[in-house]
């Protein structure tokens, strides 16, 4: 076994340990050198990324990876015994792919953008502790594992929201995001009690295979649907995200999508995996509940969106209405998958939604990533982020200005940036289970656009403002990490069938194909 | 290899080819740039032709001219005023109320399932 085997049969485990070990060696280094330290965790995060691309292949090739940490055995005579399971299928491997693409955007965005100010040892081990629990909770395969992670996830994310503690709206946000995740998490540890106290197991595959849908386990399906959603910021408990978004460094908005992101990932784990046996039965209409809460979420999104003047918060708004899109799309499968009535082959347009739907998260990351990115640029050059009080700044933010264009067409869906590829399947499958959905899906898009142009007009348009007479364009390090997650965009947007076939699609099989998630694990 | 990024995306019920889209949009712009070409060319620079024309009213500086972001939408927001409004009394800032927002999903939720 040469080194690279070596290194890749440890891969699962090596995406945890690498940034882990890097959050607690980032003070350490920072004490010698502030660029060093900078250097150190970009080129951890590089290394993370090129893990995850090495096992991405494996996965796409020859299936998923089982990583045992503990005994091989799951039982001991009769006994079971103590061991945590990574499960890394093509879903899991695409939302690692989406978490490492937005950490390593925001460490390069933060060598500038966070330059000035001071605590940076304890921000970029944050920064690394957030990447160690985003990875942890799509890789592992075990119940109790995922609330660990969540937790590592929300504590980080909140002294990072909570970073400018001179700030009493910085910290006011932190305390908001620490309460709801709190209560949230608290109520995944409650479910995960339920279900341990039932079937005495905490692997997913193996509660996935003796759940029976009782009394007890709706209820742990309701409170992890619930929770899980909340922390996905999911209409009407949405409201700890613009407060979170608008009020953290423009670095840590970018990565808080992968944490929001992370949490929809547990709903679709949960309701496609855990329950994905006893999801046939009538007594559930979560399907339907998915997508009037999708529904909900867009238009909610657009309309608060639309009438605010603070450029972050505007951003946080659009991205809850791109959360909508996601949900609207997997819950229609859903819808499809649990009527009893219609098979899959019958209606192919409930994958189609699906594969839309998973297409949209990876879209929406890279498109409210490069928004928050270009948000922070503006404040970086003029310490404005109320739009009524900027304009004129194309004509010293060249490169800025033509990002945001990048961005505004994206997230729009305007072709033929990659928010169209994904919003198209949403629209067409979606319009097969009920044409008013697809018509509130474009109006919604319609909408993003018209706030996205508003901001266009009001920041960037019109005659250069007095007091931005010398604001200059973004250094270097902020405008390549930009121009990273635009490349993204561009090449999602004019190669939809490639990315698609590569990396959706299995994503999406592996999603549906509960039977074979447990005969894979507990055949194996 | 080639044909591989060149594919055209089946979306299930129809399809999309962006590579196509770029090309008839090229083909557009420059039958515009033509079309434009045969315009008027009496246009000249500095001159009254360039002054705007406000119903006869003096132009302002044009720092003041910048149509301001609240401003912008002004008779939609109007007209949706009674949705708005409650949008923004359900948006409190306060975490309480978030949680409660919670409890009522977990309630509909549990009606979902058929608990209640």
């Amino acid at each position: 076994m040469n080194f690279l085997d070596q290194l890749l049969s440890h891969a699962p485990a090596l995406l945890v340990a690498i940034p882990l070990l890097g959050a607690f060696l980032t003070p350490l280094i920072g004490r010698v050198n502030d660029k060093l330290r900078n250097i150190f965790v970009i080129g951890i995060l590089g290394f993370t990324g090129i893990l995850v691309i090495l096992l991405a292949q494996q996965i796409f090739a020859s299936g998923p990876i089982t990583y045992v940490f503990g005994s091989l055995d799951p039982y001991v005579g009769k006994e079971t015994v103590i061991r945590i399971l990574f499960e890394i299928d093509a879903l899991s491997i695409f939302m690692a792919m989406i978490a490492i693409v937005l950490s390593f955007s925001a460490a390069l965005y933060s060598w500038a953008y966070m330059e000035k100010n001071t605590g940076l040892d304890k921000y970029y081990s944050l920064l690394l502790l957030l990447t160690v629990g985003m990875l942890g909770m799509v890789l592992t395969g075990d119940m109790f594992n995922f609330f660990v992670f969540l937790e590592i996830t929300s504590i980080a994310s909140c002294a990072l929201i909570a970073f400018y503690i001179n700030k009493v709206k910085s910290v006011e946000a932190g305390f908001k995001y620490i309460v709801v995740s709190t209560i949230g998490a608290l109520f995944v540890l409650m479910a995960i009690a339920l279900l341990y106290g039932q079937y005495d197991a905490l692997n997913i595959a193996k509660l996935a295979d003796s759940i029976t849908f009782s009394f007890v386990d709706k209820i742990a399906l309701v409170l992890l649907i619930a929770a899980l959603a909340m922390k996905g910021g999911i209409v009407p408990m949405h409201m700890w995200l613009p407060d979170a978004y608008s009020r953290a460094p423009a670095s840590v908005s970018l990565i808080l999508i992968g944490t929001t992101q992370a949490g929809l990932y547990g709903v679709f784990r949960v309701l496609f995996t855990l329950y994905g046996n006893v999801i046939t039965l009538p007594t559930i209409s979560m399907g339907w509940a998915l997508v009037i809460l999708g529904l909900l979420t867009m238009l909610v999104g657009v309309i608060m969106a639309l009438i605010q003047i603070d450029f972050k918060r505007l951003i946080a708004y659009g991205a809850i209405a791109e959360l909508g899109y996601m949900f609207l799309g997997v819950g229609t499968c859903l819808t499809i998958l649990a009527n009893p009535d219609i098979t899959l082959a019958q209606a192919p347009f409930a994958f189609e939604a699906l594969k839309g739907g998973l297409f949209h998260v990876f879209n929406d990351a890279l498109d409210v990533g490069l928004l928050f990115m270009v948000a922070g640029a503006v404040y970086y050059a003029t310490k404005e982020t109320s739009l009524n009080r900027l304009g004129g700044l194309a004509r010293n933010m060249k490169y800025t200005t033509i990002f945001f264009i990048i961005g505004l067409l994206a997230i729009s869906g305007i072709p033929p940036m990659n928010g169209f590829a994904s919003k198209l399947l949403i629209y067409e499958s979606t319009y097969q289970l009920n044409p008013i959905l697809s018509i509130i899906a474009i109006l919604s898009s319609i909408m993003l656009l018209a706030i996205f142009i508003k901001v266009f007009h009001a920041a960037f348009l019109g005659p250069k403002l007095p007091q931005f007479d010398t604001v200059k364009e973004v250094p270097r390090s902020m405008l390549l990490a930009m121009g990273f997650i635009a490349a993204f965009i561009i090449i999602f947007g004019l190669f939809p069938d490639l990315i698609v076939n590569t990396i959706v699609d299995p994503a999406a099989n592996a999603l549906i194909d509960n039977a074979g998630y447990m005969r894979w694990l507990i055949g194996g | 290899m080639l044909d591989m990024f060149l594919q055209t995306f089946d979306t299930g019920n129809g399809f999309w080819n962006p590579i196509v889209w770029i090309v008839a949009f090229v083909v557009i712009f420059l039958i515009v740039v033509i079309i434009r070409g045969f315009g008027n060319k009496n246009y000249k620079k500095g001159t009254g032709q360039t002054k705007a024309f406000l119903s006869g009213n003096q132009e302002y500086e044009k720092t003041q001219m910048h149509v301001k972001a609240s401003n912008l939408y002004w008779g939609w927001t109007e007209s949706m005023k009674w949705v708005i409004d409650g949008l923004k009394k359900m948006h409190t800032g306060n975490v309480s109320d978030y949680v409660l927002w919670f409890v009522v999903v977990m309630g509909i939720l549990l009606l979902c399932v058929g608990l209640i």
